[in-house]
């Protein structure tokens, strides 16, 4: 039995760059998910509140403006505060590479960056949360 | 304008070309530019039939300007190269423009950080991680002191991506020029001030449209008095294109935001020609060379047409359309940086074949961090190169006349046309962003973008074809992790230093003036002065026009 999966994409921070995060929604959906987006310039509380309280099972969050590396890390502890800690946590936007490892030691479980085909995206979280 | 060929195409069409079609084959059937305009495989008189050339393109300095803005054009003097920069403190960004200045470049252009551009202090919970990140941080006017230390300001002409702060900055940079005695009457400039395509586009806005649109025009009556050189607004199509749009949706979407701003300012009382001859434009100059040139001319003939007949306008500069082009962030790409070299060369070329006032061009890494003092070289030098070796600035619009130029021109030209004839029985531009349609229209673009590309209809090299894992590493420039803490001591000592009664004093100031109707620039200018703070003075501002809730799109 398969429920229709329900992603939050979300835009921490006061970045107001959301083509890629738009355009990833669009592709969800029309990958069969229910997409919720937050719009820019979203808390992190505001972040975790909201995965939490629509029940998601995958959190996108992009940013582009070079602020990832405190905001990510603060979603996914407040996640976990919040008892989200089963929640798929992906990220994305102008992100260097030698910052990925401690993102996801900190629990993002994958960073897309520029170039991704929406496509892996898609198949990530259908195999991240079945 | 052209000889009559007497269907002389349509015979070419059915001999040769058919022949060399059966044998050779054609290797993309449906050929369009990037903004759907089908391409033929080859543009003749018959293509442009019905034009005039004295009232479509006439001559270079005269109406409609198809031909650019001044007669002698770039022969007298180059595009000013103007390489959009800033990041961390004001000491680091001061720094890099100085290095700019003595490589060669010609004008400033100010990247400030995003708690500056939406009203926050660096100190603000909301600016964590933000501070000095993609832009320099700036406070109060000590830091305007900073970034501008050892910059004269009546020779160097700068510009400041500022918008829903652009009154507050403005206001510092001119008390920065009454403070060493510079006269405001020499300040040479522009401040971005389009607060619509932040609604549209950018997302810095603070305030509802209104109060928002207020401010546009506050800051046009008192610049225009008090530093009639500056340049009050950039009408911003970049980050419209940036966003997504087509070059077509970017032109009409621009020009629709720029009429609004002349009706604001009509509405508000202003003579047409008081403040029009100050507006400017900003587009983006994409990879698709001749669409992008054609795009450039139409603007310029359909602004002239737009001001004439529609605002009545009678001085020549308000007619003529005046821009700054920036290249394409949105073509760079993290995979192999170096090919963006290339990419910026030819979007650059765009930009001069298009007839640009000023030009910024990307720097290769700008896909995966904010550029090198390297990469910021050699993005200058390709300007350089462009100006100095290619021989494309010696002569006005040197494209002008090619029989495809012109039928692009003609075509994106009608096509924004139909956009503007939508957005005015919408209501106009404003009405058009509330209800979401243009942020609609850019989104179906952006996916629709993605799609092509991911199915491979659309190539990005290094990308989507001739992939190579090797060539997609640069060194990058990191900001330095202390600056934010930095930031916040220099704005903790300011606090304890100033005068606070002064600060306290001319910040209810602003309070009552944006209650009422009175311009809000000088009691804005009192409290810069008086060491009031970015985020103490939008606060106040917050608290009286309260802050804009976008509609959902999606």
């Amino acid at each position: 039995m398969s429920r229709t999966i329900r992603v939050l994409i979300a835009k921490p921070g006061l970045d107001g760059h959301d083509r890629g995060a738009i355009v990833v929604a669009h592709a969800l959906r029309e990958a069969g998910m229910e997409v919720i987006y937050t719009g820019i310039r979203q808390t992190p509380e505001q972040i975790a509140h909201a995965a939490v309280q629509e029940d998601v099972r995958a959190v996108g969050l992009s940013c582009l403006s070079g602020a990832h590396a405190k905001l990510f890390p603060k979603v996914v502890a407040l996640l976990r505060e919040k008892g989200g800690d089963d929640i798929l946590i992906f990220g994305g936007g102008i992100i260097p590479e030698e910052d990925i490892p401690a993102l996801k030691k900190a629990g993002i479980a994958e960073i897309f960056g520029p170039g991704t085909r929406t496509s892996a995206i898609v198949e990530f979280i259908q195999k991240s949360v079945c | 304008m052209c000889e009559d060929t007497g269907g002389a195409k349509r015979q070419w069409r059915e001999t040769a070309l058919k022949r060399a079609l059966e044998k050779l084959g054609d290797r993309s059937p449906a050929a369009a530019t990037p903004s759907g305009i089908p391409v033929d495989f080859l543009y003749d008189p018959s293509d442009i039939e019905g034009l005039s050339y004295l009232e479509e393109l006439g001559y270079p300095g005269d109406y409609p300007y198809t031909r650019g803005v001044q007669a002698t054009m770039y022969r007298s003097k180059p595009w000013t190269m103007r390489q959009y920069a800033g990041f961390g403190t004001a000491e680091e960004s001061n720094a890099r423009y100085r290095y700019l200045l003595a490589q060669g470049q010609t004008g400033l252009s100010v990247a400030f950080d995003l708690p500056t551009q939406i009203g926050y202090d660096s100190d603000d919970p909301l600016a964590e991680g933000e501070v000095g990140r993609v832009g320099v941080a700036i406070d109060s006017i000590e830091d305007m002191e900073l970034l501008f230390r050892e910059i004269p300001l009546d020779r160097i002409s700068t510009s400041m991506t500022i918008n829903s702060t652009a009154a507050i900055l403005i206001g510092m940079y001119l008390a920065v020029a009454d403070g060493r005695g510079t006269g405001r009457k020499l300040l040479r400039g522009t401040i971005q001030n389009d607060i619509l395509k932040e609604y549209i586009a950018r997302g810095t806005y603070i305030f509802p449209p209104r109060p928002s649109m207020r401010i546009v025009t506050d800051i046009f009556s008192f610049c225009g008095r008090e530093a009639p050189r500056w340049n009050t607004i950039s009408v911003s199509g970049y980050h419209i294109r940036e966003a997504g749009a087509t070059a077509v949706q970017e032109l009409a979407f621009t020009l629709a935001d720029g009429i609004a701003y002349v009706e604001a300012a009509v509405a508000a009382g202003l003579d047409v020609d008081a403040f029009a001859t100050r507006v400017s434009f900003f587009f983006n100059a994409h990879n698709a060379l001749f669409e992008e040139v054609a795009k450039f001319r139409a603007a310029r003939r359909m602004w002239a047409r737009i001001m004439r007949e529609r605002f009545r306008a009678k001085d020549p500069r308000s007619l003529a359309l005046r821009f700054h082009a920036q290249t394409a962030g949105c073509a760079l790409t993290a995979q192999q940086p170096d090919n963006n070299i290339v990419r910026v060369t030819i979007q650059a070329l765009a930009a001069v074949l298009g007839g640009a006032q000023s030009i910024h061009t990307n720097s290769r890494d700008e896909a995966l961090c904010l550029p090198t003092e390297e990469s910021v070289r050699i993005a200058l030098r390709t300007q350089q190169i462009i100006a100095e070796e290619s021989g494309v600035a010696d002569t006005a619009d040197p494209a002008g006349g090619s029989y495809f130029l012109e039928h692009l021109t003609d075509r994106l030209e009608r096509g924004a046309g139909d956009y503007l004839a939508k957005i005015d029985a919408m209501g106009g531009a404003l009405k058009a962003i509330e209800s979401g349609y243009l942020q609609r229209e850019i989104h179906a673009s952006a996916y629709a973008y993605q799609k092509s590309v991911e199915s491979g209809g659309r190539v990005i090299v290094g990308l989507n074809r001739h992939r190579s894992d090797e060539g997609d590493r640069c060194p990058l420039l990191r900001v330095a992790p202390g600056t934010e803490a930095a930031q916040r001591e220099r704005l903790a000592k300011l606090r304890a230093r100033r005068d606070g009664r002064a600060a306290a004093r001319t910040l209810a100031a602003v309070e009552t003036a944006a209650r009422g109707t009175e311009n809000l620039m000088p009691p804005i200018m009192e409290a810069v002065k008086a060491y009031a703070t970015v985020g103490e003075i939008c606060g106040r501002l917050r608290a009286v026009f309260g802050e804009h809730r976008p509609v959902s799109t999606l």
